[in-house]
């Protein structure tokens, strides 16, 4: 008790100092929560990408597509249980800034293999039944301010021309990793336009979604799948949800590494500062170790007094950086929108902070703690007056 | 009067600083024995080496060859840790520069020994409220040291340095930073311990009138001990 008190008062000795020190600590646990989150965020398709589901596309790129008539002989391999399939249309919604994911899917099936988008039974019958009907993520409704019944027209780039739906329906996330800025359509709405404008385009899509049995099964069944179209003039390659996700988030591996070390130099920075901070504490106190040890204090009650000090610093550092984090992440989230749509402080990167911030703590103390233990009493005295 | 027996013994006591490349002897071949309940004034001139001498017997520097028994323990041979273990029950320091800590109370800076003792906190609390009564601060027990005098926190020193009623006291100028109002306080103290509570009281100072307050003075003189015979230097 005695010795936790003094931990504070020592803390608060330079309030000024204390005050700037925390500010920093503050500042860089919410830049290190930041980047960590962005991280987190980059990779968040592939986190909640379901075991149990595959994508299978063109074997020489995602840009070839595959003929539908594929749908009948991946539904008959043994362990799948549902197939949907899709193509990504690229529309653009009144101008380019306003970008958001477009895809033209397999609507009931879709929804079948996709349970983390929450639809109601009303909203789910009305989409199905309207072929220009489209179902939009929540967040992406209410950025645009869309109600359900309002005529959407997007701008074809992949598919020219204007494209009209009319919202059905409006889908929130299971949970709140589930991307709620997605905006999909009909298949057939989208094949049978390109059948009058562009018939060579029609009847191919850009990828298959299937559903696996089990998830044991999924390597087995992506096997049987690319050995059915061996030597085809579309071969398949297929790979799971989650491996498919991340070909996408390798191809920015450069930019999350940057980040990664990033985050870490953030650590070093805070490091610097507490160590500076605990070094001129600990210099100016060096005769008040000396009383402590010409008292009979050991060595391990000034190594806790430095230690504890620095400790505390760095972890009310890290709780007001901690706090102000979820402010930062959510003024984060609102400025783009669309490049993460899942931003959310995991759990895991608080845990992070904390481990961190003991780290800091520990590492900081080091070198004022071995320099005040090894002092002798008698120089350190000397210091006085 | 103090007894015979004595608590503090020195034996061909050698202490060398290195300086550069070269070794300077600060203490020569010093022998002392301090009775117990005597109040010692060691005197000399700056460089003289009674503060060494003083540190090494309160367990606070170590000597290079030579013993001083304190107590009948042979400090020279105790290891740090046990030295520091002893130090804190067996030695009271009194400083030039008081030495409090900054952020404490007189009451805490009292408390500070105690922490090492196993006592309960009410146990403690008695002690530090007698010892602030001795040395008649119980009234600024809550004040920390910026808010109290020069005297006023060398009294605070001196309880902190009774509270644990240690074998022998050692004051390393005690009124070297005091007026002389406070200083004739501080040196009443001390001569009241010696007299009432028979503590021995080893103190360095090259103050003639702090020192008329101890029984015995012993000169040093470029680290050799002149056997000046008590009272007769001031």
């Amino acid at each position: 008790m005695f010795l936790l008190k003094l931990l504070f008062k020592n803390a608060f000795r330079r309030r000024l100092r204390t005050a700037l020190t925390l500010l920093s600590i503050a500042v860089a646990v919410m830049a290190f929560g930041l980047l960590r989150t962005v991280v987190s965020a980059w990779y968040s398709g592939v986190e909640t990408s379901s075991a149990s589901r595959l994508i299978t596309r063109n074997a020489v790129s995602l840009i070839f597509p595959l003929p539908v008539a594929y749908k009948d002989r991946i539904r008959y391999i043994d362990g799948v249980n549902t197939v949907s399939y899709g193509n990504w249309f690229g529309g653009i919604y009144i101008d380019r800034k306003n970008f958001f994911p477009n895809f033209a899917v397999e609507p009931k099936s879709y929804l079948e293999l996709y349970p983390e988008y929450v639809l109601s039974a009303e909203q789910r019958e009305a989409f199905l039944r309207d072929r220009k009907g489209v179902v939009a993520g929540k967040k992406l409704v209410e950025r645009f301010r869309w109600k359900v019944g309002d005529l959407i027209t997007l701008q074809g780039t992949i598919f020219p021309g204007n494209w009209e739906f009319v919202l059905r329906g409006v889908y929130k996330g299971r949970d709140e990793n589930v991307d709620e800025t997605q905006f999909f359509f009909h298949w057939d709405y989208l094949n049978e336009t390109l059948k009058k404008t562009n018939p060579s385009r029609a009847d191919r899509v850009g990828f298959y979604m299937i559903g696996v049995d089990h998830p044991k099964n999924a390597a087995t069944v992506v096997q049987a799948i690319d050995r059915s179209f061996k030597n085809s003039l579309a071969e398949t390659l297929t790979e799971t949800e989650k491996a498919f996700q991340l070909s996408f988030v390798t191809m920015s591996e450069a930019i999350i590494v940057a980040i990664q070390v990033v985050s870490f130099v953030v650590i070093g920075i805070i490091v610097a500062v507490v160590a500076n901070t605990m070094s001129m504490a600990s210099r100016e106190r060096i005769w008040e170790y000396a009383v402590f040890k010409t008292l009979g204090f050991g060595s391990g009650y000034i190594t806790g007094l430095i230690l504890g000090e620095s400790l505390l610093i760095t972890l009310m550092g890290c709780g007001l950086g901690t706090i102000i984090t979820y402010p930062a992440a959510h003024l984060f989230k609102l400025m783009v929108p669309l490049y993460l749509p899942v931003f959310q402080v995991a759990e895991g990167t608080l845990i992070l902070n904390l481990l961190a911030s003991i780290g800091i703590g520990v590492v900081a103390a080091i070198a004022p703690a071995w320099r005040a233990v090894r002092i002798r009493i008698a120089h350190g005295l000397r210091r006085i007056g | 009067m103090p007894n015979k027996a004595p608590i503090v013994d020195i034996k061909n006591l050698s202490k060398s600083y290195r300086r550069a490349d070269r070794l300077v002897p600060v203490l020569v071949d010093i022998t002392l024995d301090v009775a117990q309940g005597e109040f010692l004034a060691l005197m000399g001139p700056s460089g003289s080496g009674k503060s060494t001498l003083l540190n090494l017997i309160a367990g606070l520097d170590q000597a290079d060859q030579g013993t001083i028994y304190v107590g009948g323990i042979d400090i020279t041979a105790l290891s740090e840790g046990d030295l520091a273990a002893w130090r804190a029950t067996h030695v009271g320091f009194v400083f030039q520069f008081y030495n409090l800590i900054p952020v404490l109370t007189a009451f805490e800076n009292v408390e500070l020994p105690l922490l090492l003792t196993g006592l309960s906190r009410r146990e403690r609390r008695e002690h530090v409220e007698l010892a602030l009564r001795v040395v008649n601060l119980e009234d600024r027990m809550d004040h920390r040291p910026a808010q109290l005098s020069g005297g006023e926190q060398q009294r605070v020193a001196i309880a902190r340095a009774i509270v644990t009623d240690p074998t022998i006291l050692v004051a390393d100028e005690p009124t070297g930073d005091l007026d002389r109002v406070s200083a004739e306080e501080v040196l009443g103290l001390l001569e009241r311990l010696n007299q009432e509570s028979g503590k021995t009281i080893i103190m360095v100072t090259h103050d003639p009138r702090a020192a008329k307050k101890a029984r015995t003075i012993r000169n040093l003189e470029k680290g050799f001990l002149n056997h000046v015979p008590s009272q007769t230097a001031v």
